[in-house]
This record gives structure tokens, C-alpha cells and sequence, in this order.
């Protein structure tokens, strides 16, 4: 344990469309009491949210960098338009950190140093290396991956670090069209912003009634809560030193909690599994990618 | 070939369907090895490097180029499969090869810089700083574009980054941002990304139940339909779902996309070459969907609107019924 190098908690960008007094609570709450060193800000599903959390922007950054954590901005998933293009290159020229989740976002950075999202496809050392050379300094890994993808790109990723995504739904793909909008019978254009119904996302069911995937606008989820608590010991190993804790509408500050005690090593896998049941409420824990099987499956 | 001139890129899922592409009026083929290097890595389709370069030579007597899809993603210290699969086509003469990977985009940029290189749908490059960086780093020559933008977008696109598009025009209709996809490993474990197959066809069952049949893809049922009812091949995105107690296809309907009647507009937009999917189909429909298309070109190039019943395509549209997709406005 004590050759490893320290491992860090990150909390991911919140992916749903909360109330913008509700998000700018969340985040202050964080600051004051979650065990995280890092915390993704930014809009990743769709640019249409951006302008409400906007004005509380500044302010929830402040708080968490006086609070010893580092602020990093993330970038949308899937960029279409002049005026997202024209968004990324604003928050570039500001100073920011920013994630890039869309190529685009790495082509306007040039070589400035950033973080790569699980959104851009690096699955091998050809990928890694070159955006390294780009500017990475550290790179998420798509949930896809399994951990022989993992431990071969974190063992030789010497000049970057590596984040794998710990807890959460597990993102599975970005669309032009929403999804959300599709289920009330209105299209991406006059959505009405309905993908804010649903703090946690809308759980689509198959016609023989299994909860299966979770919509969030142009983005589609997993609809269980990916947990890896027995894996993170190894993956340490190989040299993953970033977990990445997605915000779900749950007690996050316990969750926090909970996975910093396992990488301190004051918690066991098992218990802390007990101890997240309750927080997670019904839905299901899966961690099939991580072990090369089915995402959906608990191995 | 003139400015202008739309270029008919067809699909060889095997050496008679290439054969039959070229036959056809194809302007171009594309192809792809027999193993998980490429997105359509189905049972009994693909080439060998011997089929490939014998292909290459007959389409390269008849005037057509061969085009080599290694668009899957090489897995991690494992790339050796996926580098000498550039190399194979280089040596066996290909026109160009279609890559998604950054990490062998740069592979083949340095190794074979003269091997012209396209960057696939994989890539999923749906906007114009996208497109600046695959073309600024590894020289890509032409980007076929994502499945889910509006002509306009595509109109757009060209006039901000000056490289060739590529766009599809016949097959089926992808509603989400392709190679970023992980529904199909979701339900399978088989990841299209790195194996090349979503939905693969040993992780699909059909089920007789009460008078309907019922599609599962691993143990997720897709869906459920009357005998005669239109369906598509089980693939997530093609599956019926419920959310608020209604059952629906929440993400596409089972349609197939034709967009013959749009290609003054696409040619208008300056758009180089139309893409025909569909490795997996038999070398009647690439026959027929090639010869089709390559009438309705020639007529657009004399200046005619095409007169041709187009009825007989709608057959070979997935699910029998036809969408302009993404190209229409409203789609999202």
C-alpha cells in the first residue's frame, strides 16, 4: 500500500438539469464537507441548460477553490453549432482548466494543458501518447474500458494521470436528438426543458418490464449506479491515481465519504457496500465493464 | 473528376459484392479485413489480404478506387492486429484507408505517409475545430460525417473547413454519436468499438410468445412485434421502450435512410461523395441500391430531376419504410 502513489477523489460533472439554486447548493455543501480534491463544473449533455447555472458560475468556483479543491470546467460531449464552438473558445481564452469531452475542445486548446473526458475515445497508449503531446495531463477513461485496457494504458502513462470512473450512472452515449423530449412527444428544438423533471434522469423499462437504461436528454445512462469498490486496489496498482464520483440526487457527501475511507484503507469493499446500499436507495450497483462483461451485469 | 461531381461510394461486404459495386457504377468501394479491425465484423464477410488485392486490381481496371475501413479501435497493448491492417492495405494498393483511432490516424500518418487517409463516422467529428484537428494532424483528406447533422449543417461544415465530406445516403440510420457508443457492450459485454460488431448476431435471440416474436439482445428484450409488423435488426437504438407507461421507439423508429430525393440539395451544399451502407447485405441489394443511385447521378449530372419509381428502393430500406433522417428539419 504504501509504495502507491496518493489516490484522489474527483467529483464528475453534474449531468442532470437541476433548479440552478438547487446545483449552486449542492456544490457549496460539497465544499464545506466532501472528502474531494477535484470537481468538474461545465455542462456536458446539452448547451441549451448552460445559460442557468451561469450567473452562479463564478461564485460556487470560488467557494470550492477556497475550500482546497481544484476546479476544472467541462466541455459538451457532442459539440454541433458556431455558438458551442464559440462557448469553448471563451472559456479557453478565461484561464479556466477545462475537460475536453468533444475532439474539438483539444483542437482549441492547441497545447494548452487540459483534461481529457471519458467522452473522447482514448482506449490504448497510441491515443494516450498522442494527446499527452497535445496537452493532456490527465485523461478519463471511457466506462467502457475494461481493467486490461486500464492497466495498459495507466502502467506506461508516466507523464499523465489516469481517472476511471468509480461511482455513478455510467454514460453510454450522446445524440443530437432528445431523448427527453422524444418521451413527451416534443423535439429537441421545442423541449421545454423537460429533461428537468427528472433529477436523476427518466428510467426507460423494456415492454417485459425491466429498468434498463436511464434517459437525460441527448444522453443515454446506465440505470444502475456503477460502483467499483473491490477493483479500486488494483487499479491503484496499475496506476490509476484520479476516481471519479458522478453526482447523482443522493447523499454525495456520504458517498464521498464512504470511498475515501476504502482507498485510506479504513473500509473494506464489503462494508462499504453495506454502507452505500442505503444511500443509493433502489437502484441496482453494476461493474460488468470494468470486468470485460456486460455493462449492466454485477460481477 | 470535376468539381462537382458526386463521387458513389458502395459497400463490399465480400469480393462478389465488390464485384457487383464496380459492376454497377460505383465510384468507389469500401471494404475491410476479415477480423475485429473494422466496424461490420460479422460472421462470413470481409477479405483476406489476397481477396483484397485482387479486388483492388478489378476495380482499379474499371476505374474504381478501393477503400480500406480499419475503424474499429486497437485495444490497448494490443494494436499489432490494427497496425498491420494499415499496412496490408497500403501494400495492396488501396486508394485510401478510413481510421477513427488518434492513436493510429498517427500510426499510419507517419508510416504510410503517402496512403491517403479518410476519417470514418467512427470518429464521430460533427463540427468544424473537430474536423481542423484530424485534418491538421495526421493530413486526413476527407470526413465522412455523422449521421445525426442537417444538410444545412453539412452545407456549413464544408464551407468552414474546406476538406471533402462524404455523407450517408442509403442504410440504416444511426441516431447517436457513432464509435462513442457503448449501449450494445451494455447489454452484450462485446464492445462495437474495439470488436467491431454491435449487436452481434450470437447475442441475439428471437422468441415465438403468444403469437408475437420477441427480439432479445443478451438477456434485454428490444422488443416485441405482430407477425407482418415492420422491424428492425435488433440493435439498441432500434429497440421499443416504455417511459410513462408508454411503450415506444424511443430513439429511432425501424426505418432506413434514403436520401435520393435531396441529392441536388446535397450536391448543392458541396458535398463529394454519398456513402451506401451496408456491408451486411446481399450482393442483390448492392446491385440494386448501386445501380439505382448511379442512374440518379448521371441524371443529376445531364441536369435532370430523376424519374426513375423509386419504389422498389423502399424494399430494401431497413424495416421497409424510408426517412430523410437528421437531413430533415425537426428530426432532433
Amino acid at each position: 500500500m504504501s509504495s502507491r502513489a496518493p489516490a484522489h477523489l474527483t467529483l464528475g460533472p453534474l449531468l442532470f438539469h437541476w433548479p440552478a439554486h438547487k446545483r449552486r447548493d449542492f456544490y457549496l455543501r460539497i465544499a464545506d464537507e466532501a472528502p474531494i480534491d477535484t470537481v468538474y463544473l461545465g455542462e456536458v449533455v446539452c448547451s441549451k441548460r448552460e445559460p442557468f447555472f451561469e450567473p452562479y458560475l463564478d461564485e460556487v468556483a470560488e467557494r470550492l477553490r477556497s475550500a482546497g479543491k481544484t476546479v476544472v470546467f467541462s466541455t459538451l460531449a457532442l459539440v454541433t453549432s458556431k455558438r458551442e464552438v464559440a462557448a469553448i473558445h471563451e472559456r479557453a481564452a478565461s484561464g479556466w482548466l477545462l475537460e475536453a469531452n468533444d475532439v474539438a475542445c483539444v483542437q482549441i486548446l492547441e497545447r494548452a494543458p487540459h483534461v481529457v473526458g471519458p467522452y473522447i475515445n482514448v482506449v490504448n497508449e497510441g491515443a494516450r501518447d498522442f494527446l499527452v503531446s497535445r496537452g493532456a495531463i490527465r485523461i478519463a477513461l471511457p466506462v467502457e474500458l475494461p481493467a486490461t485496457s486500464i492497466r495498459a494504458i495507466a502502467a506506461t502513462a508516466s507523464s499523465t494521470s489516469i481517472e476511471v470512473h468509480a461511482f455513478g450512472r455510467q454514460p453510454l452515449s450522446v445524440a443530437m436528438r432528445c431523448y427527453h423530449a422524444r418521451s413527451h412527444n416534443l423535439t429537441k428544438d421545442h423541449c421545454q426543458l423537460v429533461c428537468s423533471l427528472d433529477a436523476d434522469g427518466l428510467t426507460a423499462t423494456t415492454v417485459d418490464g425491466m429498468d434498463v437504461l436511464t434517459i437525460n436528454g441527448t444522453q443515454t445512462l446506465s440505470h444502475g449506479y456503477g460502483v467499483l469498490f473491490a477493483e479500486l486496489a488494483s487499479l491503484r496498482d496499475a496506476g490509476v491515481t484520479y476516481f471519479r464520483l458522478s453526482p447523482h440526487d443522493i447523499d454525495m457527501v456520504r458517498v464521498a465519504e464512504i470511498y475515501r475511507d476504502v482507498l485510506d484503507g479504513k473500509q473494506n469493499a464489503s462494508d462499504a457496500l453495506q454502507a452505500l446500499r442505503p444511500v443509493a436507495g433502489y437502484v441496482p450497483f453494476i461493474n460488468g465493464f470494468v470486468h470485460g462483461r456486460e455493462g449492466m451485469s454485477w460481477v | 473528376m470535376s468539381a462537382g461531381y458526386l463521387e458513389l461510394v458502395c459497400p463490399a461486404g465480400t469480393p462478389a459484392a465488390l464485384r457487383a459495386a464496380v459492376d454497377a457504377g460505383a465510384d468507389a468501394v469500401y471494404c475491410g479485413f476479415r477480423d475485429r479491425t473494422n466496424a461490420r465484423n460479422y460472421p462470413g464477410l470481409n477479405f483476406e489480404f489476397e481477396e483484397l488485392t485482387e479486388g483492388v486490381s478489378y476495380a482499379h481496371e474499371r476505374g474504381c478506387k478501393v477503400l480500406v475501413a480499419i475503424n474499429t479501435f486497437p485495444l490497448a497493448g494490443n494494436a499489432g492486429v490494427w497496425h498491420r491492417a494499415v499496412d496490408q492495405a497500403a501494400a495492396a494498393q488501396a486508394d485510401a484507408v478510413i481510421l477513427a483511432d488518434i492513436g493510429l490516424l498517427d500510426y499510419a500518418a507517419r508510416r504510410h505517409p503517402e496512403l491517403r487517409r479518410h476519417l470514418s463516422v467512427q470518429a464521430s467529428a460533427a463540427n468544424a475545430p473537430s474536423i481542423a484537428f484530424y485534418r491538421d494532424r495526421f493530413d486526413v483528406k476527407r470526413v465522412v460525417l455523422p449521421r445525426v447533422l442537417s444538410v444545412a449543417d453539412v452545407k456549413a461544415l464544408i464551407s468552414e473547413t474546406a476538406i471533402e465530406t462524404e455523407v450517408f445516403a442509403f442504410g440504416s440510420v444511426g441516431p447517436m454519436s457513432e464509435g462513442r457508443c457503448f449501449l450494445s457492450s451494455y447489454f452484450t459485454g462485446v464492445s462495437p468499438t474495439s470488436e467491431g460488431a454491435c449487436a452481434p448476431a450470437s447475442h441475439v435471440a428471437y422468441l415465438n410468445q403468444g403469437g408475437r416474436v420477441l427480439s432479445k439482445l443478451g438477456q434485454v428484450t428490444l422488443n416485441t412485434v405482430a407477425p407482418g409488423e415492420a422491424a428492425a435488426y435488433p440493435t439498441p437504438c432500434k429497440g421499443r421502450y416504455v417511459t410513462h407507461g408508454r411503450a415506444s421507439y424511443l430513439f429511432e423508429e425501424p426505418v432506413g435512410l434514403n436520401a435520393i430525393r435531396i441529392l441536388p440539395e446535397l450536391k448543392e451544399a458541396g458535398v463529394t461523395a454519398l456513402k451506401i451502407e451496408g456491408r451486411q447485405r446481399s450482393r442483390a441489394y448492392v446491385t440494386q441500391v448501386v445501380g439505382t443511385f448511379r442512374r440518379a447521378l448521371d441524371a443529376l449530372a445531364r441536369g435532370e430531376t430523376a424519374t426513375e419509381p423509386l419504389e422498389e428502393l423502399q424494399l430494401d430500406a431497413e424495416g421497409g419504410r424510408e426517412t430523410l433522417g437528421a437531413y430533415r428539419k425537426g428530426w432532433r
